[in-house]
């Protein structure tokens, strides 16, 4: 593996990270604000979540 | 308050720095592993990655001697060619069937000839020809496995609640629940009143993907999601049934959108057919690299401890192995949910059923 690739490799997991990150904070912040819709919330967050990681993963690969 | 918590800190390093300093030294005085330990052990990853012609339980480096069973090789090469995977000898030997010689190249099978010489093109990729390799690999053993698995398990099961009046008995009652959560959770709410006819493709794909990543995760050093042309096959299916059970709306929705000025219909329709191909191809990568980067993890955490050869290195490999042992069970499940939830709501794309003009 080159220099270039393991920088984007890199880049790639922070902005993903952020990504999933963000995502997971404010399903917290929504649960904690209705912790009767937690279920909804929950399945919400985790299609976001895998759509990021989709993307994540596909760029990994281009890199 | 940020003066207090910065002394804190200092404290807290100067206490702990020559703890940093010894482990360092220790980890100085021993070597970390010689560069053919570390390409042994890419290899032995790169090797349990590809499917394989044998399904090896164990072998032993000295001897040579591999404890599996050689499974069946089915060629198409002028004519259809049978034969027992032992005659590689594990890829060091040429194997002559019908006058033809055939040998294993990092798990794939080329022509050659007699002596077994692989030509290389420059990007050191073999050049030989590939013979149309039908064989009963490995990965197609676990699945032929696993499906029957299921077919026992939920036929049983079936028969059981005619038997007891309804009520789940045995083992139905771990799997109950689970069918009940992807009917309520995962189908309904996602595909609408239709939910019925795509049950039983929702839990096939649910229990199969997850029994798979369950045997991943066993010594038995399957990995069958972890293959991009199974994932492809399980992905091709949601494509399948999406196209052809979607109803006009669907269709509408990506060649004329309803709700937005005719020239955004225009330019919309392109982006909306390619759509129509990245949502199974994300369903495709997603579940591939998932297993494959928990497996490559897992592996190169356990080769850790074969390049350390000291008790730091070991024990941080048995901790780090079993917290990470724990996430893939986790990870196990949840991409299975994962992939029949997005199948789900990609069905229920297909089956919308009233226009929303409003928007």
């Amino acid at each position: 593996m080159e220099i270039p690739t393991i920088v984007g490799a890199g880049l790639i997991v922070i902005g993903a990270g952020l990504g999933i990150g963000r995502i997971g904070g404010q399903a917290m912040e929504a649960i904690a604000r209705q912790p009767e819709a937690s279920g909804k919330i929950q399945t919400a967050m985790l299609i976001a979540a895998a759509l990021i990681e989709g993307i994540g993963f596909a760029a990994l690969f281009a890199a | 308050m940020r003066r207090e918590f910065f002394e804190k800190i200092l404290v807290i390093v100067l206490v702990l720095s020559p703890f940093f300093t010894w482990a360092q030294h220790e980890l100085e005085g021993i070597s970390t592993g010689t560069e053919s330990q570390r390409e042994d052990i890419k290899a032995f990853i790169d090797h349990h990655l590809l499917d394989s012609h044998y399904f090896t339980f164990t072998e032993d480096e000295e001897t040579g001697t591999h404890y599996g069973i050689p499974l069946p090789v089915i060629l198409w090469d002028n004519g259809l060619k049978v034969f027992s995977a032992s005659k590689f000898h594990h890829g060091e030997e040429v194997a002559e069937v019908g006058g033809e010689y055939y040998t294993l190249y990092h798990n794939k099978i080329y022509k050659t000839d007699a002596e077994g010489t692989i030509t290389y093109d420059e990007d050191h990729h073999p050049s030989n020809a590939k013979p149309l390799d039908f064989s009963i690999t490995k990965n197609v053993v676990t699945m032929v496995l696993v499906s029957i698995l299921m077919f026992l398990l939920f036929g049983g099961l079936a028969k059981s609640y005619t038997k007891n009046g309804g009520m789940p008995k045995g083992v139905g009652r771990f799997f109950e629940p689970l069918v009940v959560f992807i009917r309520d959770d995962i189908a309904i709410p996602n595909i609408g009143k239709n939910y019925k006819k795509y049950m039983s493709f929702l839990l096939t794909i649910f229990f199969f993907i997850w029994f798979l990543n369950l045997l991943g995760m066993t010594p038995l050093g399957v990995n069958v999601t972890g293959n991009i042309a199974i994932t492809f096959a399980l992905a091709m299916l949601t494509f399948l049934i999406t196209t052809f059970t979607a109803n006009k709306n669907y269709w509408g929705h990506i060649f004329w959108m309803p709700g937005v000025p005719k020239l955004m219909r225009i330019v919309l329709a392109p982006i909306e057919v390619l759509g129509m191909f990245i949502k199974p191809f994300s369903l495709m990568i997603r579940l591939y690299a998932n297993m494959t980067a928990g497996h490559v993890v897992l592996m190169s955490i356990i080769g850790l401890m074969f390049l350390f050869k000291n008790w730091i290195g070991s024990s941080l490999s048995f901790g780090l192995a079993f917290a990470l042992s724990i996430l893939e069970l986790l990870v196990a499940a949840l991409q299975a949910y994962i992939f029949t939830m997005l199948s789900a709501l990609y069905f229920g794309m297909a089956n919308e059923e009233h226009h929303d003009e409003h928007h």
